[in-house]
């Protein structure tokens, strides 16, 4: 082998070795997949349960009654009546071109991702911003989370527990997580240092200082977060639609294999809709929620 | 002399990641310079010394870096000293545990911040409320209690407003009553009115000593402003350069600095504004030929249009209206010529 040739050929691993690199590791999880598949899609089993509840709640109510719950809803969270008006106009659009089945399946996923979201990145965020230590450990698993295409990750999801709602729910929840679980590290870390001060210089424990300061003042930060998840949830409803999730996504798959055009472009803006009314409730909300943390006034 | 309340003693305070490492080397007397440029640690005190007495107003004054706001953040232990003690009524504040200090912090202290720290996300009441809360207490008394020192501080009718919608000023009397509504011993004041502006620093300042009044609460406050230190202290400490220069009484500081330091520190102030009759009384001796009196605790501007006008001067009385000496025009000249 001349000089050349050792610049311009990369010195890669042999065909061989690597065949074996991926059989041995792909065997791995294969056979880790048969051994605990069963066990840990039991773990899911509630979760599932709580699924396929919440879905037929939505779609076995009457209607009217959906509506009137999301419009007050609605109306809590922005307080504003355009925005409720506007609410109202989409969801019976959305139900009159037949899609109020696969909008109300696609509601309640995102509805339970977005709370196991929180109920999971608020404490990891507390954790992250507790110690270096764990922040320095946890936010490159966060890249990956966010950078790894989401194809390559369902890839285990679905060897580990087949095609469904609960592989669907964990490829939602690792894409949209990490917003949460950011802005409550930053939320609690941004927390003006005097006022911390002042807490424990009145003797506050570690659990008072977290609650009653922390917390609060980061809520609002932390509320960016909730809306960056939900935003990013509804983002995957297509890809999730691909390992058998329904909603909204599955005829917009249906549509692109088949080039029906319309088909896809409704199913689209219904999703676009709902993301509109998710973001702007959560986002005046939010609002709301920064009138008087803003500190001193001069 | 009261007794001691707060006893400081030989405190280091070096900040840096090996501390305890130079310790010896401080202590052998190792400059606060040569530390930082060679070892890059930061001398914040330097073998302080201090007796507070009960119920005073101790003021820890020096300019920014001189190591006050470190000092007083010893008391309560929001810093941790690297050598030496700190105690409270006999009591090594050093010594105590986790549990033993959040104790000590919530019964003992209260404490009042230069950019006022107050929870922008609670109102003036769960503001003042705030040590109370973090004790448990009993909701409706500690709504009472709060409800008190608002009132105390002349912020009745604000209870409800959020701090971004009250002054600077307004916004420190909520500091002050949060601090008082605990009724804690001892009244620590980081710098607590140089944020305001004047006419409203010396309002406060005037409140401070209302207040003092009754409470007779044992103050430490902090200040870079020589004329505040005058009119608050009791006693005054100077630190300069994580050095406690000079502690005494607003007359030493003023007629014995200790250094050229204080000395600079105190060329300007205005003598017969600060200083009382008695630094310049005659002590017995024979009555001045006048019927008219001052009071021996009176400042000397307040007399000085009477003592100039008399011929041989005044009488001077105490203020059981006893006769105990008297002030001639030499004595306030002689004054005068030293600054």
């Amino acid at each position: 082998m001349n000089l050349s040739e050792l610049f311009l050929i990369f010195p890669e691993m042999s065909k061989e070795s690597l065949r074996m690199f991926r059989k041995s590791v792909d065997g791995a999880y294969r056979n880790f997949s048969r051994e605990y598949g069963d066990t840990i899609e039991a773990v899911f089993d509630p979760v599932l349960y709580f699924l396929v509840w919440f879905e037929k709640l939505l779609q076995n109510s009457p209607w009217p009654l959906i509506i009137l719950a999301i419009l007050i809803l609605v109306y809590l969270g922005s307080r504003s009546i355009y925005l409720t008006i506007g609410s109202l106009i989409a969801l019976l659009l959305i139900g009159y071109f037949g899609m109020w089945e696969d909008t109300m399946s696609t509601v309640s996923i995102i509805g339970v991702c977005t709370f196991m979201s929180i109920g999971l990145g608020i404490p990891i965020g507390i954790a992250m911003s507790n110690s270096d230590r764990a922040r320095a450990a946890i936010t490159p698993i966060l890249d990956v989370m966010q950078t790894m295409p989401s194809f390559v990750y369902l890839i285990p999801v679905v060897m580990l527990l087949g095609i469904g709602k609960i592989p669907g729910l964990l490829a939602v929840i690792i894409y949209a997580i990490p917003p949460i679980i950011r802005l409550t590290d930053l939320g609690i870390r941004e927390v003006d240092k005097e006022v911390l001060e002042a807490a424990d210089a009145f003797g506050a424990n570690k659990a008072q200082k977290l609650f009653r300061v922390q917390l609060p003042l980061a809520l609002p930060t932390i509320f960016a977060g909730i809306n960056q998840t939900i935003m990013m949830a509804l983002a995957m409803v297509v890809i999730a639609s691909m390992i058998g999730v329904k909603g909204l996504g599955q005829p917009v798959l249906k549509a692109i294999t088949n080039q029906y055009f319309t088909m896809g472009l409704l199913n689209g803006l219904a999703i676009v809709a709902l993301a509109i009314i998710f973001d702007r409730v959560s986002q005046s909300f939010g609002k709301r929620l920064q009138q008087h943390r803003s500190g001193s006034r001069e | 002399m009261n007794k001691t309340k707060i006893k400081i003693t030989n405190l280091y305070k070096i900040f840096g990641n090996n501390s305890k490492k130079y310790i010896s080397s401080v202590r052998d007397g190792m400059s606060k310079d040569e530390l930082l440029s060679k070892y890059n640690h930061v001398l914040g005190l330097d073998n302080i010394n201090l007796n507070v007495e009960d119920q005073s107003i101790q003021v820890v004054m020096g300019l920014s870096g001189s190591g006050k706001s470190t000092l007083i953040r010893h008391i309560n232990r929001l810093i941790e000293p690297t050598e030496g003690t700190v105690t409270v009524d006999g009591e090594d504040i050093t010594k105590l545990n986790k549990m033993d200090l959040l104790e000590f912090r919530r019964n003992k202290t209260g404490m009042v911040f230069q950019r006022f720290a107050l929870f922008p996300h609670q109102n003036i009441l769960d503001n003042v409320q705030f040590g109370l809360s973090i004790k448990n207490l009993d909701k409706s008394d500690s709504i009472e209690r709060a409800m008190y020192w608002i009132e105390k501080v002349g912020l009745t009718g604000f209870e409800n407003k959020f701090p971004n919608q009250l002054s600077g000023g307004m916004q420190q009397r909520v500091g002050l009553a949060r601090a008082l509504a605990t009724d804690p011993d001892i009244l620590l004041m980081d710098e607590a009115f140089s944020a305001l502006d004047p006419l409203i620093r010396t309002d406060m300042q005037d409140q401070l000593l209302d207040l003092q009044k009754n409470l007779n609460k044992t103050i430490m406050f902090i200040t870079h402003d020589l004329d505040e230190a005058l009119k608050l202290g009791d006693r005054i400490a100077i630190l300069n350069g994580g050095k406690l220069v000079q502690d005494g009484n607003a007359e030493e500081i003023l007629l014995k600095p200790a250094d050229q330091y204080v000395a600079n520190f105190v060329k300007d102030v205005n003598r017969i504004k600060v200083l009382k009759i008695k630094t310049i009384l005659d002590q017995g001796g024979e009555r001045a030929n006048s019927n008219q009196t001052v009071n021996v605790n009176d400042s000397i501007e307040n007399c000085l249009p009477a003592i100039l006008e008399s011929q041989s001067g005044l009488n001077v009385i105490d203020e059981k209206n006893n006769f105990v000496g008297s002030v001639s025009k030499n004595k306030i000249i002689d004054i005068l010529q030293k600054s």
